[in-house]
């Protein structure tokens, strides 16, 4: 039997979160096929034939399938699954928001959020916050995952030859009818996947302040920004750049924290970052204990100084 | 109008976790438990709804053991009308939750189900999902804004990098994100109140329940990071980034 990767599209074509699932999957020691659906996608499934590792793409193309709707995608899902030992997804809105609808249509006991694969039936996944890590085995049969997708790294977008098969579409739920999508226009990395992220906490005062003091590092850094969800909560930032726990978890090279005071929640969704740096007044604040490098200092002293420094150099 | 809410009991989230001895769960002796945050803000939604004239009964049910009566009694205050406990012996996973709360809904009838998006326990965020699949009901998760009007429900979801808006056919099932609502405080004449309200509780033998389970071979706290360094200055901390090559 093989393993099949649930696709996930934007405007661009394949997000770079399913790749991290094909390379997730492919340590399920089993052949992987990927599933693209979604309304005239034909030129997508063919560009995903060229990714790495995948030996099948499964293209089915309806109308209903254009917005990632879980109640047309899971009936699709229940009819492949009998080919296939497992199915996987990146722990994204879109895999968390289906996944578990086809998992329970299954009667299948699914495991969210995958952090590492020990063996085909055996996996770690983060619980409270990234406070704890428990190792689960599923029953065997049948296996339904989605990977958190900053643990497991991207496989390449070519290099690969699979098969191209095309599949007939399921019918249309009719229960749902999707309106608009509203989508912030990023003009520098994505959360998820920069390299460099800086984020600010509810200190940083108001939206003007967060953005005049956070945005010219950023651009010398070429960062993503983040925020706690104090600072959003404030009207500082926008929803999607809260960084935690019920945000968006980060795993960049570098993470610089300015005025955040490290509640595990902030805290659970930055852990994986290879180097964190946090700057802050008081000594005491719970960040230092995950920080690599801290700075005991006020943040509008520290930015002007660091992004001098760089440019400098 | 009728609203489900279902809502777990869950360690307080100003509570640090730690392993329990036996390396199997985490430490629950003497820890402060509370209800699940976002199952709060999902009370809170129904309540509103009742207030506004928009519902007509709001009930609360949880899959647990006795000792729920505690948060069932907090939604009770809030403004819920009754409360159902499904007593079970343990906590149970995701799957099993969901098959229980099928069977209440079936019993109940209600036009909608709300949900927290996520118990921040297991941080599962499965089961909303699976109970609309059972249901075959519509499903609208991570809810910031819910509008009810002529049998159907209009959902602002929040999504990776932005909003999504969706019109959903009722009964449907919708999970809710902290960005909802600012729940109400509780005020002791309330409480009071909420001590006449009815708790029915059903043995969970009464339902015919059997889901598949993960089985937990270790619960263990994640790998520490090495001990961090406080730097004296900008300078070196420029140094000391260069030295990681973490600077682009
Ligand atoms: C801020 C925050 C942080 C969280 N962090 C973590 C976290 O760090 N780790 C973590 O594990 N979980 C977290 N959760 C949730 C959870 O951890 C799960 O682990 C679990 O096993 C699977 O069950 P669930 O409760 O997560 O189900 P989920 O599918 O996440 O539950 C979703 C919703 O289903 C309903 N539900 C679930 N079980 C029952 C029940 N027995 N009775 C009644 N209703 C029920 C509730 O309305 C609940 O909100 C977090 C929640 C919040 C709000
Ligand atoms: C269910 C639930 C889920 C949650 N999920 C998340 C989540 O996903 N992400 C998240 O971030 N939070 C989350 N939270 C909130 C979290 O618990 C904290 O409240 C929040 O992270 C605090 O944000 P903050 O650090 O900006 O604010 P505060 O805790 O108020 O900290 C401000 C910090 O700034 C420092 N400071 C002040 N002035 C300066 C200065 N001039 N220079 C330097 N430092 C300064 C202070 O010393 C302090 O440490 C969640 C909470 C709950 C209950």
């Amino acid at each position: 039997m093989s393993v099949l990767v649930i696709a996930e599209l934007d405007s661009h074509g394949i997000k770079a979160a399913t790749r991290s699932a094909i390379c997730a999957a492919s340590q399920l020691g089993e052949d992987v096929h990927l599933l693209v659906t979604g309304n005239d996608v034909a030129g997508i499934a063919l560009e995903a034939t060229k990714i790495a590792g995948v030996s099948k793409v499964l293209h089915a193309d309806a109308l209903a399938y254009a917005h990632g709707l879980a109640e047309n995608l899971a009936p699709l899902l229940v009819q492949l699954a009998v080919n296939y030992s497992a199915l996987v997804a990146a722990a994204t809105s879109f895999g968390k928001n289906v996944l578990p609808r086809a998992a329970a249509l299954l009667d299948v006991a699914m495991v969210s959020e995958v952090i590492q694969i020990i063996n085909a039936t055996t996996f770690v996944r983060p619980m409270y916050a990234g406070n704890i890590n428990a190792t689960v085995v599923a029953p065997a049969g049948l296996r339904i995952l989605t990977i958190r997708p900053t643990v497991f790294e991207a496989v390449a977008a070519t290099g690969g030859a699979a098969a191209l098969e095309t599949l007939t579409a399921t019918a249309e739920s009719g229960q749902t009818t999707w309106l608009s999508r509203d989508l912030v226009q990023l003009d520098r990395p994505e959360l998820a996947t920069a390299r460099v992220v800086i984020s600010g906490g509810r200190s940083l005062g108001s939206a003007e302040g967060f953005k005049s003091t956070l945005t010219p590092l950023a651009d010398v850094l070429g960062a993503a920004i983040g925020a706690t969800r104090a600072a959003v909560d404030a009207g500082m930032a926008p929803n999607d750049s809260q960084v935690g726990q019920t945000g968006t978890v980060v795993a960049p090279e570098l993470y610089m924290a300015f005025g955040v005071s490290g509640a595990a929640q902030h805290v659970g969704g930055i852990k994986d970052s290879k180097v964190i740096v946090a700057v802050n007044i008081d000594a005491d604040a719970p960040i230092f204990q995950v920080a690599d490098y801290g700075l005991v200092a006020d943040l509008f002293t520290v930015i002007p100084e660091l992004e001098a420094a760089l440019k400098a150099e | 109008m009728k609203i489900l809410v279902s809502i777990k009991r869950v360690v307080d989230y100003q509570i640090r976790p730690r392993p329990a001895q036996d390396g199997l769960d985490v430490e629950l002796t003497n820890v402060k438990m509370s209800i699940n945050p976002f199952d709060e803000n999902a009370v809170e939604g129904a309540v509103r709804l009742k207030e506004a004239g928009v519902a007509s009964e709001v009930v609360v049910v949880a899959v647990g053991t006795a000792a729920n009566q505690d948060v069932l009694r907090h939604a009770l205050a809030m403004g819920a009308d009754r409360a159902i406990l499904i007593e079970t012996p343990a906590v149970v996973q995701p799957l099993t939750a969901a098959k229980y709360l099928q069977a209440i809904v079936q019993r109940e009838a209600p036009d909608l189900v709300l949900t927290g998006k996520q118990a921040i326990d297991d941080d599962a965020a499965e089961t909303a999902q699976m109970l609309a699949g059972l249901l075959n009901w519509p499903q609208a998760m991570f809810a910031s804004s819910i509008q009810l009007a002529d049998g159907r429900a209009t959902v602002v979801r929040e999504i990776d990098g932005g909003q999504e808006t969706l019109s959903l056919q009722l009964p449907a099932v919708i999970s809710v994100d902290l960005r909802l609502n600012e729940p109400r405080f509780i005020k002791l004449p309330a409480l009071m109140m909420a001590k006449k309200k009815p708790i029915e509780t059903l043995p969970a033998a009464d339902f015919s329940v059997s889901a598949p389970v993960l089985t937990v071979l270790q619960i263990a706290e994640p790998p520490a990071r090495k001990p961090g360094k406080i730097l004296n200055n900008v300078a070196e901390l420029v140094a000391a980034l260069r030295a990681e090559k973490v600077l682009p």
